[in-house]
């Protein structure tokens, strides 16, 4: 009976070589949205920059934007800020959801960061609003909406000079152009 | 001979290294099962000769930088003409490939230091220098196999390369990776020492005695590296934060929570005999942390701002690498490992006892960590989703039992062995437990501040509490015939490394709590006061580096009486080949506070945004850090580990 319990550690660390291996045929970064090709779910949200003024899914539509999630709390935003700020010289209208931030935090990280955002809405941590009704599990998050409101595509994680080219633009183009 | 070609003898090198690798671990191997004392006798000059073939491969790679060979295409990806000599000698382990070189050959150089350790059995040094070779096997072919430095890009060779990241063109990213690696590598190590003594059957005392030296260096490293790293990131990266819990300083993390709990334990193992099993789990756990982060880093399985190029391919081979070494080793622990139990008593209140708390409490911790670390792949493994796990989970968890490792931090030092009266205790402890309440839980957030919190009275509780009860036990040891003469090193160790741990708990309080950052607009002329400070912008400037051109600001800092205290240069840099953005920040720094400049983005012609950072007591994180870092080493420079002692004996009561 001792000399089982001693296998425990190989159990166990052979239990986390199971989920490392399965990590490895993921991408941390790559997840299907179940609302890809939904409509975005309704909402009224707070501005960051002024707390008096609401803003609604509405007042968003009519062209084609990017909704990202970002905190300053979140490394991996810093990581993709730069690629946000090309975007926003592309001519691509980004729209920035703070996600579980606070106030003082999120004009720091702006006024350090730069701001690519044309707008920001504000949602603190326990405000259940858009965030959690598109499925947002962290940050960053990136969903492109066209014309309609519909969520056309979806990037969980890092934005990558990569994907700029290669996806996000392309695909910016695709629904600009859909009549 | 052509310089040209050193590249392929680089090449050449690594693989004979891998020969010899194999001659190290294979021949004595058979040698014990066959028991042939000649066989066993080639791990020594297999060690060495691996040594110097890596030595070898490591330098000209070297040279392959300083000459600026972009047809070798890790040089192409990592250097660039402009980059001043230095930083191309530290881009060697700038990266992937070189890095790992890197960490091959302090593998190599740990095997030649262990090679000439005295004292040791030939048999048991054999079996050390077999189970380094096998590690080190797995390494060179991971290296050659996958992630070759010395790949050329030919026939069309860049006519210049990508340059340096140049987030890593800093003094302190110059020394950081060669400290970890000195530190992840040492554990290899204590875990070749664990794995040979459980293939011998002979897991004695002695055993702990030769492991504690090995364990208290790479721990040392590994401390300084983290530090290091820390610092590093502190002022590189210009948002004033000295920890993120990132993935990558997790991985970190770990391998020093647990080394730090072998190295307790493994005292317990050498003076009374107890917690053997224990004690060789510890080890063989130490360096699996160790390989299991450097999976974690170069794999590509968990988001990153460290992550390194990743590949698939490699990531599979180095899954298999650490399945085999863990695996391997974990069995062997399961199999072999004695499950006697051990003839010594101990009661309740003793050292330990006390030191079973402190493994205890950093096993939770380290497993805190890890959970925390692979949560995210866990969950998305199961179909449940990607989440990040943030700073909340970890501050929430970790803090507190970072408070109550503290509490025996104090009372392991003034606890004797086996067993201890309580009333002796209670007089050992009760005025060191006084003066912390009073100083510490009562009186000096008051003094400080004006003001009063939790987490400022425990902080500084703890920091009273672990330095009075290491005076107290050093005061004590001063008692005896000797006098002070008579501490031994290993003690005056033991109060560096409890004291270094308690400043860092100071360092960490204090700015946790009565940091502050302000973000203002500054105009030329106008001074801001921050903190009882006066800052006026001077002028703002350019100026060109070798190979970047950086905007510079002129501030000046005055103190309340109007003196000029500091003049302050921040700077934002803009790297021209990679086109990257840099802070470069400007620190004035003292004992009790850093005031932290940085430039963000320009308002108007002659204004600029600020960031200016209070930091109070920032510096002794590190300093803390490294004090206890050095108090390792000089614990090993205690005379017992020099004297040669008969196999038998080093049981004590």
């Amino acid at each position: 009976m001792k000399r089982a319990l001693l296998f425990l550690p190989l159990i166990i660390f052979i239990g986390l070589g199971i989920f490392l291996y399965k990590g490895l045929s993921m991408d941390p970064s790559a997840r299907d949205s179940a609302l890809l090709n939904k409509p975005l779910p309704d909402f009224v949200l707070p501005r960051l920059d002024n707390a008096d003024l609401k803003v609604s899914g509405e007042d968003l539509l009519g062209e084609v934007f990017l909704l990202n999630v970002w905190g300053s709390w979140c490394p991996t935003c810093y990581e993709e800020h730069d690629q946000l700020i090309r975007l926003a010289e592309e001519g691509v209208p980004v729209v920035g959801l703070n996600y579980k931030d606070e106030r003082p935090k999120a004009f720091r990280y702006l006024a350090q960061q730069g701001n690519p955002y044309t707008l920001n809405l504000f949602e603190p941590d326990g405000v259940r609003a858009l965030a959690f009704d598109l499925g947002v599990y962290g940050a960053p998050e990136t969903f492109l909406i066209d014309k309609e409101g519909i969520v056309r595509y979806h990037l969980a994680g890092e934005i990558t000079p990569q994907l700029v080219n290669a996806t996000i633009l392309p695909e910016v183009r695709k629904w600009q152009n859909a009549q | 001979m052509d310089i040209l070609y050193l590249p392929e003898l680089g090449q050449f090198a690594l693989i004979l290294a891998l020969v010899m690798a194999c001659v190290q671990a294979l021949l004595p191997l058979v040698g014990s099962m066959t028991r042939q004392p000649l066989w066993l006798a080639y791990a020594q000059p297999a060690a060495w000769a691996q040594f110097a073939l890596l030595s070898v491969s490591l330098v000209f790679l070297g040279i392959s930088f300083l000459v600026d060979d972009f047809s070798v295409a890790y040089v192409a990806n990592n250097s660039n003409s402009a980059l001043p000599w230095f930083y191309k000698l530290s881009a060697v382990w700038g990266a992937h490939e070189g890095s790992l070189l890197l960490w091959l050959w302090i593998l190599a150089g740990w095997t030649f230091a262990v090679s000439f350790s005295r004292g040791l059995p030939a048999e048991v040094l054999a079996r050390v220098l077999a189970v380094l070779g096998f590690v080190s096997i797995g390494m060179l072919l991971f290296v050659i196999l996958t992630s070759n430095p010395f790949d050329r890009y030919l026939p069309r060779i860049p006519s210049d390369g990508a340059d340096l990241n140049p987030l890593l063109q800093d003094p302190g990213l110059i020394f950081h990776p060669p400290l970890l690696y000195m530190g992840y590598v040492g554990f290899a190590v204590t875990f070749a020492f664990a794995l040979a003594s459980l293939w011998s059957g002979k897991l004695d005392t002695a055993w702990a005695r030769w492991s504690r030296p090995w364990t208290s260096v790479a721990w040392a490293f590994l401390t300084c590296g983290i530090a290091l790293g820390s610092w590093w990131a502190y002022y590189e990266l210009g948002w004033g934060g000295w920890w993120f819990w990132d993935p990558v300083e997790n991985a970190s993390l770990l391998p020093w929570l647990l080394g730090t709990a072998l190295m307790h334990s493994l005292a317990v193992t050498e003076k009374r005999g107890l917690f053997k099993s224990w004690t060789v789990l510890l080890a063989i756990a130490t360096f699996s942390t160790s390989l299991m982060g450097f999976f974690l880093v170069r794999s590509g399985v968990l988001n990153s701002v460290h992550a390194f190029a990743n590949d698939p391919d490699r990531g599979l081979f180095l899954l298999m690498l650490l399945g085999v070494t863990i695996g391997i080793s974990l069995l062997v622990y399961a199999l072999r490992v004695p499950t006697l139990k051990a003839r010594a008593s101990y009661s309740l209140i003793s050292k330990d006892v006390f030191l079973l708390a402190n493994n205890v409490i950093l096993v939770v911790a380290t497993l805190t960590v890890l959970l925390g670390t692979v949560y995210p792949l866990i969950m998305d493994a199961l179909g449940l989703g990607k989440i990040s796990v943030g700073p909340p989970y970890f501050n929430t968890l970790f803090v507190p039992l970072m408070l109550l490792l503290g509490v025996f931090m104090g009372l392991g030092p003034v606890s004797d062995w086996k067993s201890m009266r309580l009333d002796k205790l209670r007089k050992k402890i009760w005025l060191s437990g006084a003066i912390s309440l009073l100083l510490g839980f009562i009186l000096l957030p008051w003094v400080y501040d004006g003001s009063w919190s939790i987490w400022v009275a425990l902080g500084l509780t703890l920091f009273f509490w672990v330095v009075t009860t290491s005076l107290r036990d050093i005061w004590e040891a001063s008692r005896g015939k000797k006098g002070w003469r008579g501490i031994s090193r290993s003690r005056w160790g033991m109060f560096g490394g409890h004291v270094g741990a308690a400043l860092i708990v100071l360092g960490v309080t204090m700015v946790s709590n009565y940091g502050e950052e302000r973000d203002v607009r500054m105009a030329i002329g106008e001074p801001v006061t921050i903190k009882g400070y006066e800052f006026t912008l001077i002028g703002l400037g350019e100026r060109e580096g070798p190979n970047f051109s950086a905007d510079t600001a002129t501030i000046e800092m005055r103190d309340r009486n109007g003196r000029l205290h500091r003049t302050l240069t921040p700077e934002k840099r803009n790297y021209h080949v990679r086109g990257m953005p840099m802070t470069q920040v400007s620190i004035d720094w003292g004992p009790l506070k850093d005031i932290y400049v940085a430039m963000g983005e320009p308002l108007a012609e002659d204004a600029y945004a600020m960031r200016i950072h209070y930091k109070p007591f920032v510096r002794w994180i590190w300093w803390g850090a490294f004090i206890a870092g050095l108090a390792a080493i000089l614990a090993v420079t205690d005379r017992r580990y020099k004297v040669r002692v008969p196999e038998e004996s080093g049981v004590k009561s």
